[in-house]
């Protein structure tokens, strides 16, 4: 997946003529690659534009600006034949596992609808589909003909899941997949959407908030913030040694589950609210609640910069450590599946 | 009513709770013989997920449940010298908001969207403390300067909607220590909120907590949570309390399978990666019978025998610290490797 310079902004309509007085830049100039197989990992917090650039990538939005590619395939300037002839390729996964099932049709008939949908196979055939989808992800085949209501959060999340899977995707959205379960069935999902990735080969974008989830999941992390990708790593070096004032203060925010830790140090708490995204500040939009604020920082926009091999950041306190400007890629071709993710 | 505890006067006595509700399917038995105590100043943690009955326990306290479905079938809840079971309505609600103070999970929800703040806070000081408007207002926007909102005086005159999520929660906090409650019920108060937020809130308690005095109960299914700010921390599986223990000593030995698993399962920010994460299999049980078995026995490790034919009882296995397992521990029973 190559995502270039997207964006996708919001009009905001007020007065009695409903007439454009803003704009929501919820997504505002994000680039990434995501190499097959590979998890990249986007975490920023409510309004950060995340949930806006999974649904942009498989154009349930109608892009503002930018391109997106999969594999060769332009998806940003497709027509609607060729857009519809990509769809099988990505697919997404929702958070409400309630909401995004329709409670009037029985398990069988929501993981079979990909297959009707796009014609896949007799029905018999679909029927044997549904059944191997549903051994896949742990759902017993006696469950078919039940409807959502009959099951709980944990297995709602599952019946997404095959759904998802039905037409063979290549590339999947995970837009917040735990968020709305229990602890203890979290980590349940988790582990079944990564061995799925291990069996079929599949790319994921694991949108989340829960940044200890996250860590367990990614190869390579990208953090948000207000419509912007803040920094880009991979996971390792991200947590060990977060750049971006932004990604510092939100690792620190986490609460330790160890009462020993509790009174030491590094505590960084953010002073304020995130800015609205119709007004977003000049220059940097974090230079608001930033720690670490310069006067540079009111007049520029930091631009997100290669300043090691494989780490980007977006900040002036890295001006002077700029080894590859203008590079977006973190070491790993995404078209020829060269080199270590990191 | 004045039992010592660990040197403290329980602000707050539950003994052996039982509620149930009444549905077309039959009863659910939501909480079953929960005790515990809050003393004053301390900040006893709950930690459950959802049907631990957890929520329905706090709620019970003060008698917000509509009832019918639902149904106290047993127990007492000691304050100030009378049993809140026993109150007639009107005596609960003098208790409620102005003695024991609550917040909830979704401030939008229980924030009036058509009565500014200034109203909604002095609500509870003119009717319970009897303060004149001027008077009120006044005290409003001391509170909301208490909990952290700048610029007090202007921002009374708001409405909820143009506060922010992290603001309407201070504003639910300033309005639940409006009248100086003894004891604070908090049920999953930053459960919504960015985490950068729900720090600042957590902050926010704990300075609260230096000044103020109160007895604090926060319910939240985030041990993360738990391990910065609880003082003790009571653990519910299937209606009821399974582990109860000094905070440091639920962490560093654990012994109930249901804590053991819950720490097990959660992947950290800082710590070491786990290759795998680990997991409970199954699902938390449906109470529609009383338990006359172990709740936990279908998920639990450690299943033996005797867990299918009774339900274990707390018993002590550290100092504070009580379990309902028939296992034994060892002495030292470290979770993490």
């Amino acid at each position: 997946m190559a995502v270039r310079d997207l964006k996708k902004h919001f009009p905001v309509l007020g007065g009695l003529l409903r007439r454009r007085v803003g704009t929501v830049r919820a997504v505002d100039g994000v680039s990434f690659d995501i190499a097959a197989g590979e998890t990249l990992g986007l975490v920023g917090e409510s309004g950060c534009g995340k949930s806006t650039v999974g649904r942009s990538l498989l154009r349930l939005h109608t892009l503002t600006d930018g391109q997106v590619r999969i594999g060769d395939a332009d998806v940003s300037g497709a027509s609607d034949a060729a857009l519809r002839r990509l769809r099988p390729l990505m697919q997404m996964i929702f958070q409400d596992p309630q909401a995004s099932l329709n409670p009037r049709m029985t398990l069988g008939e929501i993981i079979g609808e990909p297959l009707r949908e796009h014609r896949a196979g007799s029905r018999s055939d679909r029927r044997d589909r549904v059944h191997a989808l549903m051994d896949q992800v742990g759902l017993a085949r006696t469950f078919s003909n039940r409807y959502p209501h009959e099951f709980s959060g944990g297995q709602r999340q599952r019946i997404g899941i095959a759904r998802a899977l039905a037409l063979e995707p290549r590339f999947i959205v995970c837009d917040e997949p735990i968020a709305a379960l229990d602890v203890s069935i979290q980590a349940q999902v988790v582990n079944l959407l990564e061995e799925l990735q291990a069996r079929l080969g599949l790319t994921y974008l694991f949108i989340s908030h829960d940044l200890s989830m996250v860590r367990h999941i990614a190869d390579r992390v990208a953090v948000m913030y207000l419509g912007r990708i803040v920094e880009l790593a991979p996971r390792d070096p991200l947590y060990a040694e977060p750049l971006h004032p932004y990604t510092r203060a939100l690792l620190s925010a986490v609460p330790e589950p160890d009462p020993r830790r509790r009174d030491t140090g590094e505590r960084i708490v953010l002073r304020g609210d995130v800015p609205s995204p119709a007004r977003p500040p000049r220059g940097c939009n974090f230079r608001t609640r930033c720690p670490d604020v310069m006067a540079v920082c009111e007049r520029e926009d930091p631009v997100l910069r290669e300043i090691r091999p494989g780490r980007l950041v977006a900040c002036h306190l890295h001006d002077d450590d700029e080894t590859d400007r203008g590079s977006v890629r973190s070491g790993r071709d995404p078209h020829h599946h060269e080199g270590e993710a990191g | 009513m004045h039992d010592i505890q660990d040197g403290k006067a329980p602000a707050l006595r539950v003994r052996n709770l039982e509620t149930r509700f009444r549905t077309r399917a039959g009863h659910v038995h939501a909480v079953n013989s929960v005790s515990f105590d809050v003393a004053r100043g301390e900040l006893l943690g709950v930690v459950g997920e959802s049907g631990s009955g957890k929520s329905v326990t706090m709620m019970s306290l003060v008698g917000l449940l509509p009832s019918p479905p639902a149904e106290i079938a047993a127990g007492e809840v000691l304050f100030d010298g009378q049993d809140l079971l026993q109150c007639e309505p009107r005596a609960l609600r003098a208790v409620r908001g102005a003695r024991i103070g609550f917040i909830f999970q979704d401030p939008m929800t229980s924030l009036n969207p058509v009565f500014d703040i200034g109203f909604q806070i002095c609500e509870p000081l003119r009717r319970h403390m009897g303060l004149s408007k001027k008077a009120a207002l006044v005290r409003a926007a001391e509170l909301l300067d208490l909990v952290g909102i700048p610029d007090a005086k202007a921002r009374l005159g708001q409405f909820p909607h143009e506060f922010s999520g992290g603001m309407r929660q201070r504003v639910m906090i300033a309005i639940a220590l409006a009248c100086d409650p003894d004891v604070l019920i908090a049920d999953e108060p930053t459960t919504a909120l960015d985490v950068t937020i729900q720090a600042q809130i957590l902050e926010l308690v704990k300075s609260l907590r230096e000044t103020l005095g109160m007895a604090i109960v926060w319910i939240t299914h985030d041990l993360g949570v738990i391990a910065g700010i609880a003082d003790r921390v009571i653990v519910m599986y299937g209606g009821q309390i399974v582990e109860q223990a000094p905070v440091e000593a639920l962490f560093a030995s654990p012994r109930h399978p249901y804590t053991r698993a819950l720490l097990r399962t959660m992947p950290s920010v800082r710590g070491p990666r786990s290759a795998t994460l680990e997991v409970i299999a199954g699902q938390p049980p449906v109470l529609s019978d009383a338990p006359t078995a172990c709740t936990f026995r279908a998920r639990c490790a450690y299943r033996a025998e005797r867990c299918d034919h009774e339900n274990p009882r707390r018993r002590e296995v550290g100092p504070g610290h009580d379990a309902a397992c028939f296992h034994e521990f060892d002495e030292e029973a470290a979770v993490r490797g």
